[in-house]
């Protein structure tokens, strides 16, 4: 530690000499707004057009400015993760269906992607760690008020599960004789009770995570506890049907398209939700970089989505509008990621809510003693 | 055996509820920073005894604190707020003359932008530069001294009234943690003192905790990437001891005891201040109605909350969890529910 660690009084120089180039870190103008704020005043509306502007300050009192919160220490790693996880669960839905529907083209490329997704959602969470190496502490206990803990044994159930369904695609590539012909006869039945595993299993995983952020004091992941599942659950849903369109020729894709009409209503309602109905938590979700995030999000799941239904007759479209699907909701999960992120980084999301619950219970019981 | 209804949120004796058979009386903090002077020897005690890294050492221009934050490698924390005005027990002694802040709230806002790097994370992060300016320039705030410390300049027209808040800063040990509710290892746990304690062994540093505390307590060391904050030095109170930063405190600021013995002195302190002449004395986390269920370490302030860096509201975050469960449940269904739909539904 000591090594990274600059000489003493390094940062007091810098300090210095920031104050004496006359704040060149800042664009001038900015420190005055916030001194020559009067009382009452409230922030919440961007100024200008495309160009993000720093919104106004809600007046709020704090110690140097300096956020009462931890920001989360997760990095994208966990972002790619709310993401994967949607993916596994919404494409092994698609597995199923198809197995259960006779659709092997849904059904192939939906094991083979769960498996992928979940492989790559457990090196995510693996890679996260502080000690990677004790990762499997994650096991020793279950607790029903750990979101996280909860996680672990979904992706207990279902990475298994996911993992038997994709292998058993494998049994047409056996031979037909001796011990690797016994297999090939054997491994389609398990692969349709592990891929119904999995199936039951996704819909816990596609929604879980929701809870996962939304059980923290990160304001406005807290606050957004109502909408969050559903986002996510949309979001996953979506990209699920994606791996179909891309997967899958278009006479099979049919269900893949609904699928994805479904997901992507899901997602564009509570992403608006989200996005307008917490008061200024809602703020964070449509400024800075999580606003451009959510922006591109809406913008391509709208496009995937009518391109999946216009081009129902061409492979290119639908594979190139289940790309699109993919990468809204990709673009979901970092959006509402760095939101959280952004919301505990400012004092404001903290004292201003807290402030105002305080003022709401004092009139509460103001009114009550009348 | 049926849960308690308040094992989420709302009054409760931690200890038992965590199954502590015969457990001995809750023990806590009460710090009342009316009395505290600022000499940090509830920092260096708590390092020396729990042999906690160094944190490094630099100025962070915000007044006599360089220490910034609660962190893994900072268990105790004294913040000092400078203020103008007159410190409400005793007559003004520059009663009369300009009260207006000496400092610069552009050195503030310039000093709220630099991180402390302490070998954690996250640590000592940057802060909003409006919110500090707004902090030294305000009619209530100085702020920090920017380049010149308070009184440096002479004559009397540059005097004014002036008053120094210090607080030493400690994790909540709260009654409803969030840190404990949320650990996937099972690496925090509740003590039979009802304090709230991280197994270092245990933890595999995944974070959870970092982001549910409501205080912003704990934190993750870089080097070891495990999470690490105040035991209420549990090897100590165990044998009978009292924890190193209160026993090193030289005014009594911090004070450990039984947490019912230490509310009532707290609550008979308030009254004395009240007394006196200190209207805006009061209590902080000392309510076991509150949003945490009361702390294990309240303080005694003289302004709000937040002044000090405090949320003015604190809510365990559990205490929604059931509600979060039932709307993810719910959008499970309508997963399920749309993957068959999408299957079942037409021919197309």
């Amino acid at each position: 530690m000591s090594s990274e660690h600059p000489p003493v009084g390094d940062r007091f120089r810098r300090f210095r000499d920031r104050l004496d180039g006359g704040l060149s870190g800042q664009p001038a103008g900015q420190t005055d707004a916030g001194v020559t704020s009067t009382p009452g005043r409230r922030g919440g509306r961007r100024r200008g057009g495309g160009e993000e502007l720093r919104v106004p300050e809600a007046e709020f009192t704090s110690y140097y400015g300096r956020p009462v919160l931890k920001p989360p220490v997760w990095d994208w790693a966990i972002a790619a993760y709310l993401f994967s996880g949607g993916l596994a669960a919404g494409s092994s839905l698609l597995a199923a269906g198809g197995q259960l529907t006779g659709r092997p083209a849904l059904r192939r490329a939906g094991r083979v992607t769960a498996l992928a997704a979940v492989a790559a959602s457990t090196g995510f969470l693996i890679e996260d760690l502080g000690r990677p190496a004790r990762f499997h502490h994650m096991l020793r206990v279950a607790k029903l008020t750990s979101p996280m803990s909860v996680g672990t044994w979904i992706l207990a159930a279902f990475g298994p599960a996911a993992g038997v369904a994709a292998v058993a695609e494998a049994a047409s590539l056996l031979p037909e004789r001796g011990l690797p012909g016994l297999a090939r006869r054997a491994l389609p039945p398990i692969g349709q009770a592990a891929g119904l595993a999995a199936a039951a299993t996704a819909p816990a995983l596609a929604t879980y995570t929701a809870v996962l952020l939304s059980d923290t004091a990160v304001p406005s992941w807290h606050e957004a506890y109502r909408e969050l599942p559903f986002l996510f659950a949309g979001s996953a849903l979506a990209s699920g049907a994606a791996v179909g369109l891309i997967g899958a020729p278009p006479e099979q894709a049919a269900p893949a398209r609904r699928m994805a009409v479904a997901g992507a209503a899901l997602e564009l309602a509570a992403a608006h939700r989200t996005e307008t109905r917490l008061g200024l938590l809602s703020e964070p979700y449509r400024s800075g970089r999580p606003g451009r995030l959510m922006s591109a999000a809406r913008a391509l799941t709208l496009a995937g989505t009518a391109g999946a239904l216009v081009g129902r007759r061409s492979r290119v479209v639908s594979a190139i509008s289940g790309a699109a699907l993919l990468a809204a909701s990709l673009a979901t999960r970092f959006g509402v990621f760095h939101a959280g992120v952004a919301s505990s980084r400012d004092a404001r999301y903290t004292v201003v809510p807290q402030r105002e619950r305080l003022e709401r219970r004092r009139q509460a019981a103001a009114g009550t003693g009348d | 055996m049926l849960p308690d209804p308040n094992s989420l949120a709302g009054p409760l004796d931690p200890a038992p509820e965590a199954g502590w058979s015969e457990a001995p009386p809750r023990m806590g903090f009460f710090t009342d920073t009316s009395v505290c002077i600022g000499c940090k020897a509830c920092e260096v005690a708590c390092k020396e005894w729990n042999d906690v890294p160094a944190s490094g050492l630099d100025l962070l221009g915000m007044s006599y604190d360089n220490t910034g934050a609660l962190t893994a490698n900072s268990w105790r924390h004294v913040a000092f707020i400078e203020q103008p005005r007159p410190a409400g027990h005793r007559t003004p002694p520059f009663a009369g003359n300009p009260t207006d802040g000496t400092t610069s709230p552009s050195s503030a806002a310039v000093g709220a932008t630099t991180a402390n790097p302490v070998g954690t994370e996250p640590g000592v992060p940057p802060g909003s530069p409006e919110a500090a300016a707004r902090m030294a320039a305000g009619p209530e705030f100085l702020g920090m001294p920017g380049a010149q410390p308070p009184g440096r300049a002479t004559g009397p027209e540059s005097r004014s009234d002036f008053r120094w808040l210090m607080m030493s800063d400690v994790c909540k040990h709260c009654t409803h943690a969030a840190c404990l509710d949320v650990c996937p290892t099972g690496s925090l746990f509740r003590t039979e003192f009802g304090t709230v304690v991280v197994q270092e062994d245990i933890c595999n540093g995944c974070g959870y905790c970092i982001s549910a505390c409501p205080y912003g307590v704990i934190d993750r060391r870089k080097d070891d990437g495990r999470a690490w904050k105040c035991t209420l030095c549990y090897d100590r109170i165990g044998v009978g001891k009292t924890p190193a930063c209160a026993q090193a405190c030289p005014t009594e600021s911090i004070q450990y005891g039984p947490l019912e013995e230490l509310r009532e002195r707290a609550a008979a302190r308030v009254a004395t201040l009240h007394e006196r002449g200190v209207p805006e004395a009061r209590l902080y986390g000392h309510d076991p109605a509150d949003g945490v269920g009361g702390d294990g370490a309240f303080f005694l302030l003289l302004d709000e909350p937040e002044v000090y860096g405090l949320p003015p509201d604190p809510v365990v975050t559990t205490r929604d969890l059931p509600k979060m469960w039932k709307r993810a449940g719910l959008a499970a269904l309508a997963v399920a529910a749309a993957a068959v739909a999408a299957f079942v539904g037409g021919s197309s």
